[in-house]
């Protein structure tokens, strides 16, 4: 009992509690248009990708600094989702094997670049391979700081360009025919991907970051029809995820935080499909009846 | 004054010439159908006139200015197919993306927009449908909610890809009705049109198309069984006969 007050008291924890929310939140929201884009999965290979870039830097500047780390997550996620799109634009494989084949490349080399940092560094690098599955108890608070108010900031931009974003993904001839940048709109929302994602892996990780950006929204549109009320309830679904996975993955501990986020979004989505009241199976076994 | 006119426009589409030197220009106020078999071009014309696609070259102008610069006159409705109608919305909410570009970046609708496309909306007679999801509207339904976003638009020059397509006969009349109170009020229409059959029934001017114009002007003068022989080939042969199969066959 003693443990877990002192556990609640942790002015740590409270910062993880306020990181994860604030992550869940902007996951769920910015992992909405995402998911109605259909661009699911070219998200799970932007989170693989962050892999190599993060060992990378930390090879060439020998540094743990969580910004450079990320600023790297950033790069080889970019380059990632370029060349996605270069293999579907000049030759004849189709969206879907690109993507595979982008995820296993990016997250082998992600994979051998890490062994070879944990067999070679002579200093302390612990915690690099937390990138993986993600560990919310192992983060210190300016790294915790650094995702809430990422987070924060990406809410408020999706936010913004909510209008923007919605004409774009739902017509896109006709956003560009009433004259709308939309390629620019697109641009955005890839940055907020991107974004998110590389604040994110820290305490979710490469594997499982996409299942918070897309099991979220998912859920959320079992309840409604309306965009709006969707975002609002994925971001909802992505806050309860977040926060559940980082308590439970700290108070047990070694539990990584990543697996334990994504198996509560996941319950979230059963208890959706089932009793969700737009598209639930059980609401609409009712209207059949 | 020519509403829209159109210079030497030339697409290419996997390395073939889909669109080749196609000119014309269309007088304000008037109704015109573009018209030719499958593969001749004729929505391709109507997005790359709207720079939807690349072009090899050309140029276009609206009211003789280039059409980059007049956006906010065009008003456009996309084939109803290219759109994923499961998308979290209501038929208002589709009908206010008309006023778009009339919003403004990062405002919301205030509330004389969605008066304005509730009432367009009405004008199509949907107003009982605005708060329905657009997946549970009819294919004809989906149409008119198009329809009414276009009005909403109080454009100067429409575009419509195919509008009759797949709906049924009140709404190809509400359609008709809709394109004819444009005209009074001195709107231009493009419309890429499929039936040989309607053709002299709703367009004032026609442009026969098949990779480049084979003909373009008043209805009367251009619709004429030379001309479709030009463009659709031997296949015309079934016109005379069996006007029923035209149709299908082009």
């Amino acid at each position: 009992m003693e443990a877990v007050t002192s556990f609640f008291s942790s002015a740590n924890l409270q910062w993880v509690l306020i990181g994860s929310l604030l992550l869940g939140f902007a996951s769920g929201v910015i992992g909405s248009f995402v998911l109605l884009k259909k661009q699911s999965l070219i998200s799970d290979a932007m989170a693989h990708a962050a892999l190599p870039g993060v060992c990378i830097v930390y090879i060439l500047f020998q540094v743990k600094s969580v910004p450079f780390l990320l600023a790297g997550a950033a790069v080889t996620s970019l380059i990632a989702t370029q060349s996605i799109q270069t293999i579907v634009n000049r030759s004849r494989i189709k969206t879907d094997a690109a993507i595979g084949i982008i995820i296993s490349v990016f997250f082998g080399l992600g994979i051998v670049l890490l062994t070879y940092i944990q067999q070679n560094s002579s200093g302390n690098q612990a915690g690099l391979d937390s990138f993986i599955f993600g560990q919310a108890a192992s983060l210190v608070r300016s790294d915790v700081q650094l995702i809430a108010i990422g987070a924060f900031v990406l809410i408020i931009l999706t936010a913004l360009f909510f209008k923007e974003f919605k004409i774009s993904i739902f017509d896109p001839q006709f956003a560009r025919g009433i004259g709308l940048p939309v390629t620019f709109f697109n641009g955005v929302l890839l940055f907020l991907v991107v974004a998110v994602v590389v604040i994110g892996i820290q305490m979710v990780g490469v594997v499982l970051i996409a299942a918070l950006l897309i099991t979220p929204p998912i859920s959320a549109r079992y309840w409604t029809d309306r965009l709006g009320l969707m975002t609002i309830l994925a971001g909802i679904f992505g806050a309860i995820s977040g926060v559940s996975g980082a308590v439970l993955s700290t108070a047990l501990h070694n539990l990584p935080t990543g697996p334990v986020i994504v198996l509560s979004a996941s319950l979230i989505f059963f208890i959706s499909l089932l009793f969700g009241s737009r598209k639930g199976l059980l609401f609409k076994g009712v209207r059949h009846a | 004054m020519y509403a829209l006119s159109v210079k030497d426009i030339s697409v290419t589409y996997d390395k073939q010439l889909a669109l080749e030197n196609v000119s014309f220009a269309v007088p304000e106020g008037s109704i015109t159908g573009i018209i030719g078999p499958n593969g001749a071009g004729k929505s391709t014309l109507i997005k790359s006139i709207l720079q939807l696609l690349p072009t090899l070259s050309g140029s276009v102008e609206i009211f003789n200015k280039p059409i980059r610069t007049q956006k906010k006159i065009i008003g456009y409705v996309p084939q109803r197919s290219e759109v994923d109608w499961d998308f979290p919305t209501n038929a208002l909410d589709v009908v206010l993306m008309g006023r778009y570009n009339h919003i403004g970046l990062f405002k919301r609708a205030n509330k004389k927009e969605v008066a304005w496309a509730k009432a367009c909306l009405e004008k199509v007679g949907m107003q009982d449908y605005a708060t329905r999801q657009i997946s549970q509207l009819s294919g004809g339904q989906q149409q008119r909610v198009f329809l009414a976003r276009a009005m909403a638009q109080d454009a100067k020059v429409y575009f419509m890809d195919e509008p009759f397509a797949g709906v049924d006969a009140s709404t190809e009349k509400a359609i008709i009705q809709l394109m004819k109170e444009w005209k009074a009020e001195g709107k231009t229409v493009l419309v890429v049109h499929h039936d040989l059959q309607t053709v002299n029934d709703y367009f004032d001017h026609v442009l026969l198309l098949n990779k480049s114009p084979i003909a373009y002007g008043e209805t009367q003068s251009v619709f004429t069984l030379d001309n479709l022989e030009q463009a659709y080939g031997g296949k015309i042969a079934f016109l005379q006969k069996a006007p029923s199969t035209v149709k299908e066959y082009t």
